[in-house]
């Protein structure tokens, strides 16, 4: 009696434990950190690409507008592949491009706007990388989309016309 | 292509001597008073197939012959030699073979070394392992075979991932095998006897062998396993608890118990349900290790394919060996009436015990750790990762009571003992303890916890330091493992304690200094070798004490595929290893400077062979008895 009702939980747990590894199996294994959304936007201030001056992050973000900050950098290549959709989100009236070029040598930034346009109403140098840490950004390319000085939408990656249609739709 | 081919079929007709084999045992089991002749021969040559078979795909890899897709994907025309080779099993393909060329290779050294032992048992094992090659057989043949063509002939080869090449990354996988695939024999054998109803102290002195031989070559693979990652993956330490470790780890730990259970069952035939447990364990835990690896389902270094199916099919396979092994266990095996009550408190099978139970409780906490994570994911979604500090907070407080034990425990005698020399074993242990606190007291470290381990350790060095003064030749074995085990916390704790390093970012020609060392950045210089191109620092360390010393730490920027490794310079002295590796930062000048004075490393090392030798003096010494 007692021997058949070990018998009868181990085969059960070992089921168990086989079910589990057998759905693992399917699982994507391919890690995306979680989202902190609703974060206030960092306080910081940047130099900006075209003049040298000193900029306040309040001073850019105000409260009514929506903002698209984009960290790009002209080496990378995926920036390179997302910079249409930029050029085409920022003929949208209702949403100002801010960028963020990040570890980037300056020539080769502004010939890289020259050579594919700007889209970005200002934008701000992050030399050593610390604003793109600030922002809490894992990589490049990233976009935040900001409203009321909060981060309401992170974007990891390059875009793609899904991702556009759904930020036009949010800042309706 | 031609090899190729041969390879191929080889292994077809290995798998029909799997399946002749099969209906001849049946058939002998039945009949015979005498073994056919025919299992040996068949077992005979279904090793020879596969080892043609193995030597068809080194040939393929000597050749460079590109028309096998697993030469393609692992090879490269410009690669030594050597490393061609080791190529062979550096590949999920290549490495499942290995693995069953020893598998037959062990089934037949078991029939050969066994004809002492009764022909149901011998028969009977033989079945259980060609249950098991079939398994590798079809696996192999269905969904990984390593001699699948392509066309047209590509050119060149994919290349071997650089960080594999390494002379001791090329043994570490052919030793760990020899381990794990020991542990299929004790598997069999153990069902075999459960069956039979054989578990008797002759089967214990028969079985300890092979536990022996495979604990062995687990232990040293292991060893490998970490001093690789000790000098290639530039991270300066030697166990990272990274979930491939551990699953080598727990058939150590658990053949580790397993052997001391079966020093228990010769002597006094008692914990036989522990053997057959733990017998089966350690197989299926190296079968798991198998699927964890392979399947995709962790990612790691050591993973070499992503492809599901194969991990369902190791599943479903291993899943079917515990199913089977567990319906053998409880419908076979009976315990001895005499088993029960017959522990007194201070035996040294008592101690045994307890420390088996130490042992269990290891084995659970890097169990949990390593599949947790896959089991949190898989019910809710939810990513968590286990690092070292999980460990050490489970594992630590409780090697101390566990070392306590293992010094005391072979003091004891069988059955029943009363403890002698009391004044001795209290007095080293205030001695430990003394000793321990004039160590820790000097340091900025958590007290209480090193001041436990260290005198631990100590007391378990000290008393079998005594012990091979006193009881001279008596159980050496014991001793020199016990010892060595003594000695390996002893380094790991020091090494904790008296670590340091220094991280910084410099560009050549500048100088770091802090209150005791002063890095100098002298030069850099580009090397093209045969399949990289080498990036050497030189520096120059000055520190307070000791004379300045050159180090030259090398990046190796590898061609096919693009790869850049780090390769550490290491300066080992009997007392201390200094080691420094550098780092591209990216686009600049700068590069990133990693020091680390590491001491006691060597004796890391050192402790761990001392250990495996007392496993290797205790599988030579019953040849002397008999």
């Amino acid at each position: 009696m007692k021997n058949k009702f070990f018998l009868f939980t181990s085969i059960l747990i070992f089921l168990i434990i086989f079910s589990i590894f057998y759905k693992g199996l399917h699982k994507q294994n391919i890690y995306t950190p979680s989202v902190k959304l609703n974060k206030k936007i960092p306080e910081y201030s940047s130099k900006l690409l075209y003049t040298d001056k000193i900029i306040n992050y309040s001073e850019i973000f105000d409260k009514e507008n929506f903002y698209f900050l984009n960290i790009w950098s002209s080496w990378c290549v995926p920036c390179r592949a997302e910079h249409d959709l930029l050029m085409e989100l920022s003929k949208n009236e209702d949403i100002k491009l801010v960028g963020l070029n990040y570890k980037d040598n300056t020539d080769n930034a502004q010939k890289f706007l020259k050579e594919l346009g700007n889209p970005f109403n200002i934008i701000l140098v992050d030399i050593d990388g610390i604003q793109a840490i600030e922002w809490g950004a894992v990589g490049v390319p990233e976009s935040f989309l900001i409203h009321k000085k909060k981060v309401i939408k992170k974007y990891i990656g390059p875009l793609d016309t899904n991702l556009l249609i759904q930020i036009k739709s949010l800042i309706k | 292509m031609l090899s190729s081919s041969i390879g191929y079929y080889a292994l077809i007709l290995g798998l029909i001597s799997s399946l002749l084999l099969i209906y001849f045992s049946l058939l002998n089991f039945r009949d015979n008073q005498y073994l056919n002749t025919k299992i040996l021969s068949f077992t005979f040559l279904q090793f020879i197939f596969v080892i043609t078979s193995f030597i068809s795909l080194i040939i393929s890899f000597a050749l460079s012959d590109f028309s096998n897709e697993t030469v393609f994907n692992n090879s490269h025309t410009t690669k030594p030699i050597f490393y061609k080779l080791a190529g062979v099993w550096g590949n999920h393909e290549g490495s499942l073979l290995l693995w069953l060329l020893v598998l037959t290779l062990f089934t037949l050294i078991f029939l050969l070394k066994t004809k002492k032992q009764p022909l149901k048992y011998r028969i009977l094992t033989i079945l259980f392992q060609q249950i098991i090659i079939i398994g590798f057989f079809v696996f192999i043949i269905k969904t990984s075979s390593p001699f699948n063509y392509i066309f047209p002939v590509p050119k060149e080869g994919l290349g071997l991932n650089p960080i594999l090449q390494d002379p001791i990354l090329a043994i570490h996988p052919p030793i760990l095998y020899l381990g794990y695939v020991g542990s299929s024999i004790i598997f069999s054998s153990a069902l075999s006897a459960t069956v039979l109803g054989l578990i008797t102290k002759k089967w214990a002195s028969h079985i300890k062998k092979w536990v022996l031989t495979s604990w062995i070559f687990l232990t040293l693979g292991i060893l490998l396993g970490s001093v690789w990652a000790y000098y290639e993956l530039g991270w300066g330490g030697f166990w990272f608890w990274d979930p491939v470790e551990n699953v080598s780890l727990m058939p150590w730990l658990v053949l580790t118990t397993l052997l001391h259970c079966i020093l228990v069952l010769q002597k006094r035939l008692i914990l036989t349900s522990w053997v057959i447990i733990l017998s089966i364990s350690t197989f299926t835990l190296s079968m798991s290790g198998t699927f964890l690896v392979r399947s995709g389902i962790l990612n790691s270094v050591h993973t070499f394919a992503n492809d599901p199916e194969r991990g369902i099919y190791i599943l479903i396979f291993l899943f079917s060996l515990i199913f089977l092994s567990i319906i053998i266990f409880f419908f076979f095996h009976k315990k001895n009436e005499s088993e029960n009550e017959s522990f007194f408190w201070l035996s040294k099978e008592t101690a045994i015990l307890i420390n088996n139970w130490f042992m269990m409780y290891f084995l659970s906490v890097v169990l949990i750790g390593t599949v947790y994570p896959i089991f949190l994911d898989v019910i809710t979604s939810e990513k968590i990762s286990v690092g070292p500090p999980f460990y050490h907070k489970l594992i630590i407080p409780f090697l101390v009571p566990f070392l306590i034990f293992m010094a005391i425990g072979p003091k004891l005698r069988w059955i029943k003992s009363n403890i002698e020399n009391k004044i001795n074993l209290i007095s080293v242990f205030f001695f430990s303890i003394l000793i321990s606190f004039l160590i820790v007291r000097n340091f900025n470290v958590n007290f209480l916890i090193n001041l436990t381990i260290i005198s631990g350790a100590l007391y378990l060095f000290f008393i079998t330091i005594r012990d091979f003064f006193i009881k001279k030749n008596k159980n050496n074995s014991q001793k020199i493992a016990h010892f060595g085990f003594s000695l390996l916390i002893l380094s790991i704790m020091f090494n904790n304690i008296f670590s340091s390093e220094i991280i910084t970012n410099l560009k050549v020609g500048e100088i770091l200094e802090t209150s005791n060392t002063k890095i100098t950045f002298n030069d850099i210089n580009q090397k093209n070798e045969k399949n990289y191109k080498s990036i050497i620092g030189s520096f120059i360390i000055e520190t307070k004490n000791e004379k300045a010393e050159k180090f030259k730490p090398e990046l190796r920027i590898y061609n096919q595929p693009i790869i850049i490794t780090s390769e550490a310079d290491i300066k080992t002295t009997l007392l201390t290893d200094k080691f420094m590796t550098i780092n591209v930062v990216q686009n600049q000048d700068y590069f990133n400077v990693r020091y680390q004075v590491k001491p006691f490393m060597i004796w890391i090392w050192l402790s761990v062979i001392l250990i495996s030798l007392g496993g290797i003096i205790s599988f030579f010494k019953k040849e002397y008895e008999k």
